[in-house]
């Protein structure tokens, strides 16, 4: 029992960040916070993966002499691509919203909406 | 088992550090925050062996990301978020659910660092054992970034690409179109 839980709280914990930044993206109405709240969700799936591809008594997978066990590299290099990927699309949303907030002056989402059924 | 305490301190630390981010309603000092937050994931991924991994979230998510957040809230001049009275009863429980069932999910995981898990020993076995011997790059990770999986890193160079363009057309636009209803509000 002891073992289960020390083998799965790392991921726990991570469930439980992802859960905090979900949350943040959708309950706060404010555009930069829920790019926030987006980014600290896509660490944690991150993270995920990576405590995903650790092996203990492994060292980092650089080959060397004098090491036999080394760490997963296949979720590594996707991860490192994911983080590439989440910065480029975080770059677009905070375009998308220098663009809102000068067509309509707040970046508020419910403000937002009430001046859209104002029309 | 040191390398386990380090990783829960860690965790521990980005849990409050994802809770401050969630209740602090001055925006700059979320973005101070978010900051901190990339730089300990940065810390996490070295515990877990990933340097490379590492490195990049530190360049980039600590740098960038950051410098993105504070370019948006210099031109955009908004410096605190609309506070909330009531908490939102819907997204918590959709949040509620979609934790439960991912903690559900974790059942079926190996334990942390477990050499026997099928993740380690399919794919990723014959790329530690013949990497270096096909590629001729010691780090693996190099090796199939850029070789093996050499047209996933094309793939990404496009979409990153394509994002640098999106950008560039949504803020070179010399037209600005306004919402009829706030021109004179401004």
């Amino acid at each position: 029992m002891i073992e289960y839980i020390l083998g799965h709280i790392n991921y726990w914990i991570i469930i439980v960040l992802m859960m905090i930044g979900l949350y943040t993206m959708m309950s706060r109405p404010n555009l930069i916070k829920k790019m926030v709240g987006l980014s600290v969700f896509q660490t944690g799936v991150i993270l995920l993966y990576i405590s995903m591809a650790k092996v203990t008594g492994g060292t980092a997978p650089i080959v060397a002499e004098g090491f036999t066990t080394y760490s997963n590299p296949l979720p590594q290099v996707l991860m490192l691509t994911a983080i590439v990927v989440g910065v480029a699309t975080t770059a677009l949303g905070f375009a998308l919203i220098v663009r809102i907030k000068e067509a309509y002056g707040t970046i508020e989402e419910d403000e937002l909406e009430m001046m859209d059924n104002e029309e | 088992m040191i390398s386990l305490t380090i990783d829960i301190v860690l965790l521990i630390f980005l849990l409050v550090m994802a809770f401050a981010i969630l209740r602090v309603h001055h925006l700059l000092a979320v973005a101070m925050m978010f900051g901190l937050y990339s730089l300990l994931v940065a810390g996490l991924f070295m515990v877990l062996d990933a340097p490379d991994v590492a490195f990049t979230e530190a360049a980039v998510g600590t740098g960038i990301a950051t410098v993105l957040m504070l370019a948006t809230l210099a031109v955009t001049r908004v410096t605190h978020e609309k506070e909330l009275k009531k908490t939102n009863k819907r997204a918590l429980f959709i949040v509620v659910v979609t934790g439960g069932l991912l903690l559900y999910g974790t059942h079926d995981m190996s334990n942390l660092g477990d050499n026997m898990a099928p993740a380690h020993t399919e794919v990723a076995k014959r790329y530690i054992e013949k990497g270096q011997e096909e590629t001729g790059v010691p780090n693996l990770v190099t090796a199939v970034l850029a070789s093996y999986r050499g047209f996933d890193t094309l793939g990404e160079v496009t979409v990153v690409f394509t994002a640098g363009i999106g950008v560039l057309l949504l803020l070179r636009r010399k037209q600005k179109p306004r919402i009829k209803g706030i021109q004179g509000g401004r």
